[in-house]
């Protein structure tokens, strides 16, 4: 399955990674090859089988629905880039119209 | 003999009886990673201060009589995947959390805690856990102590060498497809992955959360089984982590399991497997005919190649989710040069990625994405039925299976880089474990003519990791790989 370069970027914006031309061009072949292996699961004829998502039979774990302790505020943001008081701080999203 | 020199087990009894103490253990460890890291790599950080203060903290506590747990003193290292909130970052060899902090401990590393262990420093590992050589670290490749030249296998490569060289007597590492059974075969020690769910993932950092299992590194089956039984149990924090008991796996670990049926996979023995590792795993299997056990021929026909072709699809496909959380907004790298948000994330995990994980992120992506989910993951976990039916059909027959854990010994470094998919064979008799939540174990079992490290994989059945033990200890009370050191570390620390 031969990735083309314009597929590569688009799953590199879907992915949130920015694609240098060499990039895309190093990655199209690597990937357009691993992609050619994965292919020969074709091979099988797995009509009628049900999907095995996870691995053990648990489903549905809850519990009572009583607040717990959590990360203090100075915690969670004990890691951020920037941070302004009680938030996270990133650039402004622009207006409809602009990237993305 | 040199405290490096003692297993986990040996250090518990010398403590306990007085004939050591917890501070001489950890020092003759710091002296061995002082003394050898430089060259093996295998500690992306270290924390003697801490480490000291801890082995004397147990001391102190066993002087007044108190019971300090189940690894009492024992220094152990934790493969940098897994969140430490005090002393050392949690990078996950990734330049994206360089110098993290981690807010928690992970439910691992409060159980070392609770059992007196003394946390001497955080292994090397492929980025984010997706590798087989330890190579796609972002600081530098940890090398096999038996042969600087050649990898220690990966992911877990950094606890595979820290163990193999005696830095330290116990490790932990995760496993997604192998990432523990691998680096043991190359680095000839014991590593197991526990069945899935056997042990928490709460502060794991995840890569597969369907295939992700923390398990143990010791030199010696007993070493590992005490590490597990320290480290297993239920965890409400991890919805996927089991409520069943956990029993004492050193308790009766001497006692051979009969009768022993061993299925043997023609699918394990088939091309690609280097001969000298066929025939030293093939010798350990007539050790086992010596003791009494049965060799069954079994297939299992989706093991290999398929598993492969699944595993990359699923794993890949759960590490584009779990990987998206790494936006440069609540923690880790920003980058410097963006213009608004969306250009913060592309250049963000553009920078902090290194090529194998953006190699995955893209894979799963793709496999993911509408007009191809179909084709290829839903595809994949159809696969992946048929690959759990393989071992059930395996189990109703046989006790365990066996094989080689690696169709390789250990490779020079640099020497599958160029190929992203000549690294994932190396998996191929690992991968089917995971995608199919079983347990398994990979034992040293020799060595090649030119001095590397053999391993045998023992698989079994869901929730059986104290016979899987025993089936182990059968085999390793009959040889003595365990006792050889690579020539690195031979002379006192």
């Amino acid at each position: 399955m031969a990735l083309s370069s314009k597929e590569v970027l688009k799953v590199g914006t879907l992915s949130r990674i920015r694609l240098t031309p060499e990039e895309v061009e190093k990655f199209s072949s690597q990937l357009s090859a691993i992609l050619d292996y994965v292919d020969k699961l074709r091979e099988l004829d797995t009509a009628g089988v049900e999907p095995l998502a996870h691995a053990l039979p648990i489903h549905n774990v809850l519990r009572p629905d009583e607040p717990r302790p959590g990360l203090a505020p100075e915690q969670a943001l004990g890691g951020a880039p920037q941070s302004e008081g009680d938030f996270f701080r990133v650039p402004r999203v622009l207006d409809e119209g602009a990237s993305a | 003999m040199a405290v490096t020199d003692l297993t986990a087990c040996e250090i518990r009894k010398a403590i306990a009886e007085r004939r050591l103490s917890a501070v001489e253990a950890a020092e003759g460890c710091l002296r061995a990673i002082g003394r050898l890291d430089p060259k093996i790599k295998a500690f992306l950080s270290t924390d003697p201060e801490g480490a000291r203060r801890r082995a004397a903290e147990v001391d102190r506590r066993l002087a007044a009589g108190e019971n300090v747990g189940l690894l009492a003193g024992i220094p152990v290292a934790v493969k940098d995947n897994m969140c430490t909130a005090d002393g050392q970052p949690t990078t996950c060899a990734s330049r994206i959390l360089g110098g993290w902090r981690a807010p928690y401990d992970a439910h691992v590393v409060e159980r070392l805690k609770a059992e007196g262990a003394v946390i001497v420093g955080k292994t090397n590992l492929d980025e984010f856990a997706m590798g087989s050589s330890t190579e796609n670290s972002a600081y530098g490749a940890t090398r096999n102590p038996w042969d600087l030249t050649r990898v220690p296998g990966g992911s877990s490569g950094g606890s595979a060498a820290a163990v193999a060289a005696r830095l330290v007597p116990i490790a932990l590492g995760s496993d997604t497809g192998g990432s523990i059974r691998q680096p043991a075969a190359l680095c000839g020690v014991v590593g197991m992955k526990p069945t899935y769910g056997r042990v928490s993932r709460y502060g794991l950092v995840a890569f597969a959360s369907s295939l992700d299992q923390i398990g143990p590194f010791g030199r010696t089956v007993a070493d590992a089984a005490l590490l597990l039984r320290a480290t297993a149990g239920h965890d409400r924090r991890d919805s996927t982590s089991v409520r069943e008991p956990v029993p004492d796996y050193l308790e009766g670990l001497e006692e051979p399991v009969r009768p022993l049926r061993i299925g043997v996979p023609r699918e394990f023995f088939s091309a690609g497997i280097d001969p000298e590792v066929e025939s030293v795993v093939r010798e350990a299997l007539a050790v086992y005919e010596r003791l009494g056990a049965a060799l069954v021929p079994i297939m299992l026909p989706h093991s290999t190649d398929y598993a492969i072709a699944t595993y990359y699809i699923v794993a890949t496909s759960e590490a584009s989710s779990n990987l998206a959380r790494y936006d440069g907004v609540h923690y880790g790298y920003r980058s410097s040069d963006h213009t608004d948000m969306i250009d913060m994330y592309m250049r963000s995990r553009a920078q902090g990625f290194g090529d194998e994980v953006k190699r995955r992120i893209m894979l799963g992506t793709y496999a993911l994405s509408s007009g191809y989910y179909d084709a290829y993951y839903k595809k994949a976990l159809e696969v992946r039925r048929l690959i759990r039916r393989d071992f059930e059909q395996a189990f109703a027959k046989v006790d365990c299976i066996m094989g080689p854990t690696s169709p390789t010994p250990a490779f020079r470094v640099g020497e599958r880089t160029a190929d992203p998919l000549a690294m994932y064979l190396s998996d191929v008799y690992t991968v089917s474990a995971n995608l199919a939540a079983i347990a398994g174990i990979s034992i040293p079992c020799g060595f090649t003519a030119g001095g590397l490290p053999v391993g045998l994989q023992i698989i079994t059945d869901v929730f059986t990791e104290g016979r899987l033990l025993r089936i182990a200890r059968m085999y390793e009370r009959e040889t003595g790989w365990t006792k050889r050191a690579p020539p690195i570390a031979e002379g006192a620390a």
